[in-house]
């Protein structure tokens, strides 16, 4: 059994009297480790099949076991421990608290899980590093570049060392030489051991991942590996 | 998340909005700034009241003529309805009564008083020597009421310090004719200026021999009678002798209301401390319309900040601690408010000293713990429900407000 199985996982929006089939019974196995990337044209759902692999997010029907575990059913507060341990995100538009530096920014995640100052401010300074921006720790979001940003929110995601690491869109917001930087950033990552899926719709990085999905209409697609 | 993080983090929050939070604070501070202050003065004048009868002395038994029927002391019942003559020669009575000192009648009424072509109306009391001793009265010139025959109508006035500044200005008052309605007196004493005194201002007060009184006002009654006894071990003694003896005097029927110091103190504290928490509870209400106002402005900055909320939602926090968070910062403004309510209130009851130096206007030690307790209890009570929507807020929806 793989890391994350999906079984006949069902979406759907109510709005009034309309129906938003979001999602259409995927189902879904992948290993730990594994790289994908999740395409399609826009409003086929793949936000959606991110959020509800997050637990952000409840399927209407079907299963979703996360390391062996029903996760979807969970309630909220169970559900925040998981995000908390076992998810990181990243987002389009970064998602920066303005008024906190980089580095409290990066120890957010840790802080809400309530590690200790001292272990926190050790993993800040080696993950503002391993992004590069040592000298950045103390700056604004609002003083940070683009791609600077990016990399404080991939530091962030991945400080309490997840499992799985979700990106929507990366680099939807920057430019393709930033954009290439973050991606190898992610990418490093998995190499770590990281599960990384990415939504992009950019078919270069869509290339790139070993294996990709793509989904039309709610419906899973293709599943294509390399 | 541990206390301490989320302190921090709630204060950043905080500062992150000065508006929002100045205005959540100041709201806090006008409504416990309310409570001391009023409080402050509630008490002051329950104090008041009750120094000022203790000044009497508090061995007093006072008589009035006319027989009260409620059991409890009131302030109603300091008007009771006169059936029968309290009478000079019952005053005398009463200094037979075993552990009585003195007895001091009173007769009180006004008049138009004049001496060498200035005149000024006044209160007159007729009374005897005893009363100077009895109110611990203090004499700046000469001496007090002579000690004489009880009915005897002597033609002696004693004056306040306003009244001798009145009538006579630089001329020595001291032997000086006062005219008291149509009768001559000679002023022999003069009081202290004192300032003191519930109801009646010693410093405007003419006294006379009682029975001068009496024939001035051409009446045979009294106002009261003051018994003092010899110690407050004596005092029910004294009271039931009292009551005996102008009983027996007033043909067996009981028809005099006698008061002691003790009761009316105790009533008039009880009235006014009621009065202090009535207020403090009207002050209260100011604390309510803070806790609306706390509760608004947290709904709007759990608007304003739903991006983020999302966000912790996304980075792991549970709804628990999203609640936690929002509830910290309404502790925290509003316990700042209270503080800063605090200080505007003691300075505000030292402004009210300043104004009234006779008002002790300290704000009660129960006032300042139940307004920064209120202050505290309202910032969290109406800040549940912001925290409680904040919690529950729809993780996905929340983020794609955008921090
Ligand atoms: N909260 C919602 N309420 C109603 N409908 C929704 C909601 N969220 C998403 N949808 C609908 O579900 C479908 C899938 O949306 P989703 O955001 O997953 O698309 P997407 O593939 O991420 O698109 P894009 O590439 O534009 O980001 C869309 O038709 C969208 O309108
Ligand atoms: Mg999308």
């Amino acid at each position: 059994m793989g890391q994350i199985e999906l079984r006949a996982v069902d979406r759907i929006f109510r709005i009034g009297d309309t129906r938003v089939h979001a999602l259409k019974a995927i189902s879904l196995s992948i290993e730990a480790g594994e790289y994908l990337t999740v395409m399609g044209p826009s409003g086929s759902g793949k936000s959606t099949l991110l959020n509800i692999l997050g637990l952000l997010d409840r399927p209407d029907h079907g299963e979703y076991l996360l390391e062996g575990r029903e996760v979807g059913t969970l309630p909220p507060d169970q559900q925040a421990g998981v995000r908390s341990r076992r998810i990181g995100f990243v987002f389009q538009s970064f998602h920066l608290v303005p008024r906190l530096s980089a580095a409290d920014n990066i120890a957010l995640p840790m802080m809400l899980a309530g590690v200790p100052a001292r272990e926190r401010r050790r993993r800040v300074a080696a993950a503002l590093a391993g992004v590069g921006l040592e000298d950045r720790a103390d700056h604004r979001p609002q003083q940070l570049s683009g791609g600077q940003r990016q990399r404080v929110a991939i530091a962030r995601a991945t400080i309490m060392q997840p499992a799985l690491l979700l990106a929507d869109e990366p680099t939807g917001n920057l430019d393709r030489a930033t954009g290439a930087e973050v991606t190898q950033l992610l990418e490093a990552l998995n190499h770590g051991g990281t599960t990384l899926i990415v939504v992009t719709h950019d078919p270069v990085m869509g290339e790139r991942a070993r294996r990709r999905l793509l989904l039309d209409d709610g419906g899973l697609a293709d599943d294509r590996r390399r | 998340m541990s206390i301490g993080d989320l302190l921090r983090f709630a204060l950043q929050a905080a500062a992150g909005s000065p508006l929002r939070t100045g205005l959540m604070a100041l709201a806090m501070a006008i409504g416990v700034a309310a409570v001391v202050v009023l409080t402050a003065l509630g008490d002051g004048a329950r104090r008041y009241v009750v120094n000022e009868f203790n000044a009497l002395g508090s061995n007093l038994v006072i008589v009035l003529p006319g027989r009260t029927e409620t059991g409890g002391i009131g302030i109603g019942n300091l008007s009771a309805s006169t059936t029968r003559d309290l009478t000079l020669r019952d005053a005398a009575a009463l200094l037979r009564a075993d552990g009585v000192v003195r007895v001091a009648p009173l007769v009180v009424g006004d008049a138009e008083v004049s001496s060498g072509g200035r005149l000024r109306s006044s209160y007159v009391v007729g009374t005897t020597a005893d009363f100077a001793r009895l109110r611990r009265l203090e004499l700046a010139q000469g001496r007090f009421l002579p000690n004489e025959g009880l009915e005897r109508a002597g033609s002696w006035a004693v004056i306040g310090a306003t009244i001798r500044e009145e009538l006579f200005g630089p001329r020595p008052a001291l032997g000086a004719r006062l005219r008291i309605g149509d009768r001559r007196f000679r002023v022999i004493g003069v009081l202290a200026s004192s300032g003191q005194g519930l109801g009646m201002n010693t410093d405007e007060l003419v006294l006379v021999p009682a029975a001068s009184a009496q024939a001035m006002f051409d009446t045979n009654t009294l106002f009261r009678i003051l018994v003092e006894a010899r110690d407050r071990d004596a005092l029910a003694r004294v009271k039931s002798q009292v009551a005996n003896i102008l009983t027996a005097r007033h043909d067996g029927e009981r028809d005099v209301t006698l008061l002691t110091q003790d009761a009316v103190v105790g009533t008039f504290d009880r009235i006014l401390a009621a009065l202090t928490l009535a207020v403090a509870g009207i002050a209260a209400i100011s604390l309510a319309v803070a806790g609306i106002l706390v509760m608004n402005v947290m709904l709007v900055s759990v608007t304003q900040r739903t991006g983020e909320i999302g966000l912790l939602k996304a980075l792991g926090a549970a709804p628990m601690v999203i609640r936690r968070a929002f509830l910290a910062e309404a502790a925290m403004l509003s316990l700042a408010g209270a503080a800063i309510g605090e200080c505007l209130g003691f300075a505000g009851a030292a402004v009210l000293r300043a104004t009234f130096p006779d008002l002790p206007a300290y704000p009660p030690s129960w006032a300042v713990i139940a307004g920064l307790a209120t202050a505290l209890a309202t910032g969290m009570g109406f800040g549940t429900l912001p925290a409680r929507r904040a919690a529950r807020l729809d993780p996905v929806q929340a983020l794609a407000r955008g921090l």
